[in-house]
């Protein structure tokens, strides 16, 4: 399913064009339309969101005061944030990554899951070993076994030409079901009754937090894989590549570039970063794989991604500000007895917004640079 | 061989019955899917809808005691989602995948919210139609009892075909959906034909849930959806676009969730899980087999997936 050719080509054409003009001055205008646009958005939606407390008999400002406090009001509620926002980060990379080359993957979830169990397996072979090395183990078993489910996506595609967002879709509900079926077979631990779960990786070789605070070191991870998204896709030649076949694939392939292997690349880091979330799922979290791994935080860092543009800055941005959102949850219901459904629609409200708001980029006369 | 114990005919007759039982809402929800598609735009949202359609028709039918008044604000539910959808995709830039995502997280929001109350009390169900009355055997006058939406699902199929094939709405929407500027080059409003389409197939969508909370499983619960909605999307690739074809797809979508439960029931549970998975792989095997990097496949809008 080819996207829009949007961004990318203005930025193939402006890289030719800054080679031979001299750079042109700063276009105040667009840079501020492209921040005012997103932050009306978000507070349209939080308007909208408002309304409909104000309808539930809630005073709205009290509970934004909340949200506020519970998301990022002191340190303690930050770090719960911070918790939320990692495994977004990660997730939302699977779709950024493949969607710069022009491939829409929901198969967040699948690559999780995925990822999840291998690191699982890797864990539990090498478990006796010492803490850093399970550690890494997981995080290699984690990042194989995310990318190559969503590389199957992609060879898909190019080989069959099996469209990539519903075969993403299916694979996510493979991946669950072969999930369950390990966790009910060869991986059981038999104590676990109630809820099948493989084997636990020993409490003292699991991911520990940062300090004495209460972030694991997933949080690292998910800052560091899209500080290297950024990296690679806005300021490498791989990433130049990647965005002019987004951008236009026939004057790609016209100019002779390796249209296939990039999309499979591309895929196979997106993959391994969506493996990378389910890793430290196990790793920090639960200490074994079971069906919480598929936890619904795919379709979320799905949206994540697609609001911020596939771009891996503002992924951190609008991750952590998902996380705050999530992380108020609790709150809500006790201090205002909403039902946690309320965040759900929150964040759909907000979502709706800022989706709406892609269709009013150069709609406003402010924003257009003058005498150009 | 008595009429209680059936042995090995209970797997095939609890088989076709959960068929249909399960069949119908993949069945409702992809002809709204099929609608939707056929004009040229993705509404991955239906599974907000199917929930949001779950979660009214429930609600409605304990609130006024019939169970059709419920399915009637079913699709209501559904077709106000759907509104929100059309306007949004009608928009230029949005992304048809991106919102329908966003409609999921609001749909299932808003059902989850407003349905909370409801989790607890028991609302009246729909009526079954028995079709096996005529047997003393209880295990098949049971399975062939059979949901109402199923006989609206398969009219609406046969109709749907009609509609495509010979009338000039029909026309409309498969001139919008295979190019709209050619739609728009002879009068036809591309924004409008499509913003009808979507809802409609979003009120069907509606109706789909209905089936799952006023028959079966017949409550409302936050977890009355194994993901149907989600499914119409590649159910419609499977069936090429076309509405009857949808009810077979459905039939063999329905029955392939049943197959995994029925041998459970006879002490078979090798693979259990697997098995649940079959739907996906056996759409997945299809597109591998059928789809080519060549051509499109037969019967896909032009404008599918594409930004006009």
């Amino acid at each position: 399913m080819p996207t829009a050719p949007d961004a990318n080509t203005v930025s193939v054409a402006a890289a030719t064009a800054t080679a031979t003009a001299p750079r042109p001055a700063w276009r105040w205008r667009t840079s501020l339309e492209g921040v005012a646009i997103p932050v009306g958005a978000v507070v349209g939606g939080c308007v909208l969101f408002g309304i409909f407390c104000f309808f539930q008999s809630r005073n709205p400002f009290a509970v934004f005061a909340a949200i506020y406090k519970a998301a990022f009001g002191s340190w303690y509620s930050f770090q719960n944030t911070l918790v939320r926002a990692a495994p977004l980060m990660l997730t939302a990379l699977c779709t950024a990554l493949p969607g710069r080359w022009g491939l829409v993957v929901i198969g967040n979830e699948g690559g999780r899951v995925g990822g999840g169990v291998a690191a699982t397996a890797a864990g539990l072979a090498v478990q006796s070993a010492s803490l850093w090395f399970v550690i890494l183990c997981m995080l290699l078993g984690g990042m194989v076994g995310g990318g190559l489910w969503i590389t199957l996506v992609g060879l898909l595609y190019y080989k069959r030409g099996v469209n990539e967002t519903i075969s993403s879709l299916l694979m996510n509900y493979i991946a669950i079901a072969v999930l369950n079926h390990l966790v009910n077979g060869v991986m059981r631990d038999p104590s676990s009754l109630n809820k099948p779960s493989s084997y636990p990786i020993p409490d003292e070789k699991m991911m520990p937090t940062m300090g004495n605070s209460n972030v694991h070191y997933g949080l690292v991870f998910g800052i560091v894989a899209c500080l290297l998204a950024w990296v690679l896709m806005e300021h490498t030649t791989f990433g130049f590549k990647v965005r002019m076949i987004g951008g236009n694939i026939r004057a790609a392939r016209m100019a002779g570039l390796p249209v296939a292997t990039l999309g499979l690349i591309t895929c196979f880091l997106g993959g391994a970063a969506a493996g990378t979330a389910g890793m430290v799922e196990v790793a920090a979290v639960h200490g074994r794989a079971n069906e919480s791994l598929a936890a619904g935080y795919g379709y979320a860092g799905i949206l994540v991604a697609f609001v911020a543009r596939h771009r891996g800055l503002p992924i951190i941005l609008v991750a952590t500000f998902l996380g705050g959102i999530l992380a108020s949850g609790g709150i809500l219901q006790r201090e205002f007895q909403l039902p946690d459904a309320t965040i759900l629609l929150f964040q759909g409200l907000v979502f709706l917004s800022i989706l709406f708001s892609d269709s009013l980029y150069g709609r406003f006369k402010f924003f257009k640079e003058r005498g150009a | 061989m008595n009429a209680h114990s059936i042995g090995w005919w209970g797997v095939v007759i609890g088989v076709l019955a959960a068929t249909v039982r399960g069949g119908t809402p993949f069945l409702l929800v992809s002809l709204g899917e099929c609608l939707t598609e056929k004009s040229g735009k993705i509404n991955l949202g239906l599974e907000g809808v199917l929930l949001m359609g779950a979660m009214s028709a429930y609600a409605v039918a304990y609130r006024t005691g019939s169970p059709w008044v419920g399915v009637a604000a079913a699709a209501a539910a559904g077709g106000t989602l759907g509104c929100v959808h059309a306007f949004l995709v009608s928009r230029p830039k949005v992304n048809d995948i991106a919102a329908g995502i966003a409609m999921l997280i609001f749909g299932s929001g808003c059902a989850f919210y407003f349905g909370k109350p409801y989790i607890q009390p028991s609302a009246p169900q729909l009526p079954p139609i028995g079709l096996g009355n005529w047997s003393s055997v209880p295990q098949i006058a049971d399975a062939l009892k059979i949901s109402p939406l199923f006989f609206f699902g398969v009219a609406v199929a046969f109709g749907m075909q009609w509609f495509f094939r010979t009338t000039r709405w029909g026309m409309q929407v498969r001139a919008v959906g295979d190019s709209p500027a050619a739609a728009r080059a002879v009068g036809i409003s591309v924004t409008r034909t499509r913003f009808l389409c979507i809802v409609c197939g979003s009120a069907l969508g509606g109706i789909g849930g209905a089936h799952l909370s006023l028959f079966y499983p017949g409550a409302w619960t936050e977890a009355i959806s194994s993901g149907q909605g989600l499914m119409a999307v590649a159910l419609v690739i499977f069936a090429r676009w076309n509405p009857v074809q949808c009810l077979w797809a459905s039939l063999l979508f329905g029955g392939a969730q049943a197959i995994g439960p029925s041998l459970q029931a006879v002490g078979i549970s090798t693979g259990y899980y697997l098995w649940n998975a079959s739907p996906y792989i056996l759409t997945l095997l299809v597109m591998v087999l059928t789809c080519s990097t060549k051509r499109t496949l037969v019967g896909a809008p032009g404008a599918l997936g594409t930004s006009s």
